[in-house]
């Protein structure tokens, strides 16, 4: 069982001034094996912040990150997964699950991890998973209306991955799962 | 050498004086056993010389008092048993002033007193009255210290008090309260006079000496406050007048401060509040020296405390003024001792503060008055420059921040940003970072403009380069911590109503222009969300109200907007500008604002033009210009037609020619919109993928010359998977045929002899292909289409 945390999209500070409160009191450190950062965190404060939650972290570049260094993509193998990991920006449109899907069959990924929208998805399509974090202040985007905070986390069992996504709305943490197994190449799923 | 041999000497006093007393006690208990009154009289006053002595400190003599006093304890209880020794009590009164020495005479004649007054054959204030004239006769300092002390001791339990048993006739409690007095009135002269006494010694030595001697004199202080008998008039009227009579008069300042503080320490608290005003008229009176600072502290503490431990108390501390009373006194005391430095002075503020924090919370006038008189005492003075002082100033800017969780009490008391004045600008900065981190720790909301405009004036300091500091001066890390602090700042700022929303914009926007380039960049950001969030919010509501005053509308914001965002030119920060240009570009379009969002276009590609010089940047700007202008649909066909003739032209011109491919081929999604009224030009889609797929074969081409062998065959494989899109879409001009020579294309690139063999392109290709046999398994319509693809 491994945990993976999928967040980005903070813009802290020209966004927002910081995570929720009730994301602070969950996220703490040594519960959390990886993060996946898609990027714009912005500044290196934020950077310290997650990398005190969880030393095996790893991030790619939003527009407005201060610090350049990040890369474009990113893959990694987690257990029986790959993973890929990518901002957003550079894919146009933005959001468009099609599009996503090439990107993830360039980085031949099980499950591909991308930001930008600020909003929440979990789906699987022929190449795999694709999931959003969405923004984990809220933060305001010219792309999504109303933007709730949310963050995922990935816990990766052998052939299963179960993806809770943690929303708040209203004031209160909502969490929902979505469980998808891998089968010889692709990927099934189920939601709950 | 000299003190060692001292203390040596003294160790060999002290054994010498309790070999004495051990000595004449063995004779002493012989005489007591065989009831011999005259014997244990002599051997006694024998014992008792040995207190005569001159030589040991009060430490020391301490010791040797100790053991006279365990034996008169015996010698107290052979007295009181008349029978076995025949004497009346009376008479051994008298018998025992025949003793030689004046010191044991009076030992004796105390010890007597103490039976004689159990006896009840006197009243109890005579013999007390008595006894306490007669220690007169010992002026020595420690001797009649200790010598006094002990009749204190033995007169404790016998006080004419009310309800006990020795309780007198007429003013009994006043012949207790008399006695005691004078008890301590005469200990405290010959306390202080203690400094005069002896050799010349090293201050210290002698402070020390003195202070070891210091409970036997307040210990009469404790004895008045046990008095049953003295209630607040006799306190008020009598007990506290004399005291403090005493303690004015010695002019000591050791004294002075010790009592002053057992004052306060031994009696209660209501009577300190109703007798304020003559406790507090002594301090001006108190010798320059004394740290009246802390003793001020002392009892503006225990008020506290007592305030707080019930509500019924609080009418009491307004009825006695005690506010108006502690603020004067403090005031007096500043004025009368003129050297004293600005910490001990602003302390005594922060105390006073404290109080009026603790027990006037709800009275904000007190709080500003404070920090009124604060500022008056800090014009008077020279520049702060103690770090002590500057301590005590930041501490009485941070306690009401404490107390009222809420920033807006702060921003209200007007004397707050005239103290921040005083700061030196690098504590004013600390202090500005502090009222930050209050809002930001308690989730404080800033709502009008107005309160912004007193916030962004306390916190000047970090929002531009006051008078001498220079930005260049600070450290990097901390400059870039402030200007974040100032950046989180702003979103604190909001009100619902768009108008004061608007207004709140607007003042922040004046404050951070005078910020220079090295902040905006910092807090030129914030401040475009805040606006883009109000022109949102203005989306759903209706425009302008005929002949009123024009209320708030995007239109107005994105004015200010595009004034806020120029600023960054002065910096110059062209890549974030051209970013925040492009967030604009698209909140008016959702306004359906044509003109205005193509100005902003137009900004954007000018700073791309002409400022983005670095290509991965540029790789980054045009894809975002690319993916906004994807997104708008209030363009009519003339301007959108500009623009994206522009962009494509941006994309074949950027440096590298994989990144003019993909660019290139980014662009074909300009001229196709899934939505319901979306633009779907087919022609123009294919253009671009075929210009795209001639830039991949150049770039082909120019590898296998340059390098000697051919490039990966990735950007091939994107630009099929762009096919397929289009073709799934349903682009007419997308043939399956097009995708066919697409991928055999790919295949013969794969296999030539020039082809460098590249793990991720091939496996790029093979999830391409399983994604084609994936959509011909589907069947439906979509196998049908891709019927005729061979892999």
């Amino acid at each position: 069982m491994v945990l993976v945390l999928a967040i980005g999209d903070l813009h802290v500070p020209y966004r927002a001034p910081d995570l929720p409160a009730k994301f602070k009191s969950m996220l703490v450190p040594g519960k959390i094996q990886h993060i996946i950062c898609t990027g714009n965190l912005c500044i290196k404060e934020v950077h310290d912040y997650l990398k005190n939650l969880c030393p095996s972290l790893h991030i790619t570049r939003g527009e407005y990150d201060e610090d350049a260094r990040y890369p474009e993509t990113k893959t990694l193998t987690i257990g029986q997964f790959k993973l890929g990991l990518c901002h957003g920006h550079q894919v146009v449109p933005w959001g468009d699950l099609d599009s996503l899907a090439m990107l993830q069959r360039q980085l031949d990924v099980d499950i591909l991890v991308t930001g930008h929208t600020h909003q929440f998805k979990a789906y699987k399509h022929e190449a795999g998973v694709v999931i959003n974090p969405g923004s984990a202040t809220g933060a305001y985007s010219s792309i999504t209306y109303d933007v709730n905070p949310s963050f995922v986390l990935m816990d990766i069992d052998g052939l299963r991955v179960v993806v809770y996504v943690y929303e708040l709305i209203d004031g209160e943490v909502k969490v929902d799962k979505i469980d998808f197994k891998k089968t010889g190449t692709a990927t099934s799923h189920s939601a709950h | 050498m000299m003190i060692a041999d001292g203390i040596e000497d003294e160790e060999k006093w002290l054994a010498e004086g309790i070999a004495g007393i051990q000595h004449n006690a063995f004779y002493l208990h012989r005489a007591v056993d065989s009831n011999n009154l005259r014997e244990a009289l002599k051997y006694s006053a024998q014992l008792l010389s040995e207190l005569r002595t001159s030589r040991l400190s009060p430490h020391k003599y301490y010791e040797l008092y100790m053991r006279a006093f365990d034996e008169l304890r015996r010698l107290e209880m052979f007295f009181k048993d008349e029978e076995r020794h025949g004497c009346s009590v009376l008479d051994l009164y008298e018998l025992v002033q025949h003793a030689g020495n004046v010191l044991p005479r009076l030992y004796l004649l105390c010890t007597v007193g103490s039976v004689y007054i159990k006896s009840k054959e006197a009243p109890a204030k005579d013999v007390l009255k008595d006894l306490v004239e007669m220690c007169r006769s010992v002026q020595h300092p420690i001797r009649g210290l200790f010598l006094r002390s002990y009749l204190a001791q033995i007169s404790r339990d016998k006080l004419p008090d009310i309800g006990s048993e020795y309780e007198g006739d007429g003013d009994t409690v006043m012949d207790a309260v008399d006695f005691v007095l004078q008890n301590f009135t005469e200990m405290n002269k010959l306390w202080v006079r203690m400094q005069h006494q002896g050799p010349i010694r090293v201050k210290e030595k002698l402070d020390k000496e003195r202070s070891e001697l210091r409970d036997l004199v307040g210990k009469n202080l404790h004895v008045l406050s046990q008095i049953e008998g003295v209630d607040l008039e006799i306190y008020k009227d009598t007990v506290l007048p004399r005291v403090l009579e005493q303690v004015v008069n010695c002019k000591d300042e050791l004294a002075q401060h010790y009592l002053m503080d057992c004052i306060i320490q031994v009696f209660p608290d209501e009577y300190h509040l109703q007798t304020l005003e003559t406790l507090l008229g002594a301090f001006p009176q108190l010798q320059p020296a004394v740290d009246i600072k802390t003793v001020l502290s002392q009892l503006m503490d225990r008020l506290s405390n007592y305030a707080a431990s019930s509500a019924e108390v609080l009418p009491e501390f307004l009825q006695v003024e005690a506010f108006a009373k502690l603020s004067n006194a403090i005031g007096k005391v500043i004025e009368a001792q003129v050297e004293m430095p600005v910490v001990g002075a602003i302390s005594l503020y922060v105390s006073l503060l404290t109080f009026a924090l603790r027990v006037h919370s709800d009275r904000l006038d007190y709080v500003d008055q404070v920090l009124g008189a604060c500022v008056k005492k800090l014009s008077g003075s020279p520049k702060l420059e103690d770090n002590k002082a500057t301590k005590q100033v930041v501490a009485l800017l941070t306690a009401p921040l404490e107390k009222y969780n809420d920033i807006d009490t702060a921003l209200t008391l007007s004397n707050y940003p005239h103290v921040m004045d005083h700061l030196d600008a690098g504590t004013n900065k600390i202090m500005a970072m502090v009222l930050i981190q209050s809002i930001m720790k308690y989730n404080t909301c800033v709502s009008t403009a107005e309160k912004v405009d007193v916030l962004f004036e306390l916190i000047k300091g970090l929002i531009k380069d006051i008078d001498g500091t220079l930005a260049d001066e600070l450290d990097e890390e901390d400059f870039k911590e402030e200007q974040n602090s100032v950046a989180r700042l702003v979103h604190m700022l909001y009100n619902d109503d768009p108008e004061e929303m608007l207004q709140i914009i607007c003042t922040v926007r004046k404050h951070i222009m005078a910020g220079g380039p090295k902040r905006l960049p910092f807090t030129v950001p914030p401040l475009v969300f805040s606006a883009l969030k109000l022109v949102r919010r203005l989306q759903g509501l209706d425009g302008e109200v005929a002949g009123e005053e024009v209320p708030a509308t995007p239109r107005k914001i994105f004015q200010l907007l595009n004034q806020i965002i120029e600023a960054l030119s002065n910096v110059p920060s062209p890549e974030l500008a051209l970013r925040l240009y492009l967030q604009c570009a698209e909140a008016a379009n959702d306004c359906d604002l044509e003109p205005v969002a193509y100005e902003f276009f137009t900004q954007a590609f000018v700073l791309y033009e002409e400022e983005v010089a670095d290509s991965k940047a540029q790789v980054t700007s045009i894809h975002l210009i690319i993916g906004t202008l994807q997104r708008m649909n209030a363009f009519g066909v003339e301007n959108r037609d500009t623009l994206t003739h522009k962009a494509t032209g941006y994309s074949a011109k950027l440096l590298k020619k994989p990144d003019q491919c993909r660019a290139v081929y980014a662009c074909s999604h300009l001229f196709w919109v899934d939505d319901q009224d979306g633009i779907k030009d087919g022609e123009r889609v294919l253009l671009c993928l075929k210009r795209s797929l001639r830039i991949a074969n150049a770039a082909q081409q120019m590898a296998n010359v340059t390098r000697g062998t051919g490039g990966p065959v990735t950007l091939f494989v994107e630009i099929l998977n762009k096919y397929l899109y289009f073709f799934e879409k349903g682009n007419p001009q997308v043939t399956s045929a097009a995708i066919q020579d697409l991928i055999e294309l790919i295949k013969t690139e794969m296999q030539s002899d020039t082809a460098t063999p590249d793990p991720a392109s091939d496996a790029f290709f093979a999830c391409t292909l399983r994604y084609i046999e994936f959509q011909k398994q589907k069947g439906g319509a979509m196998g049908e289409k891709y019927d005729s693809v061979r892999i």
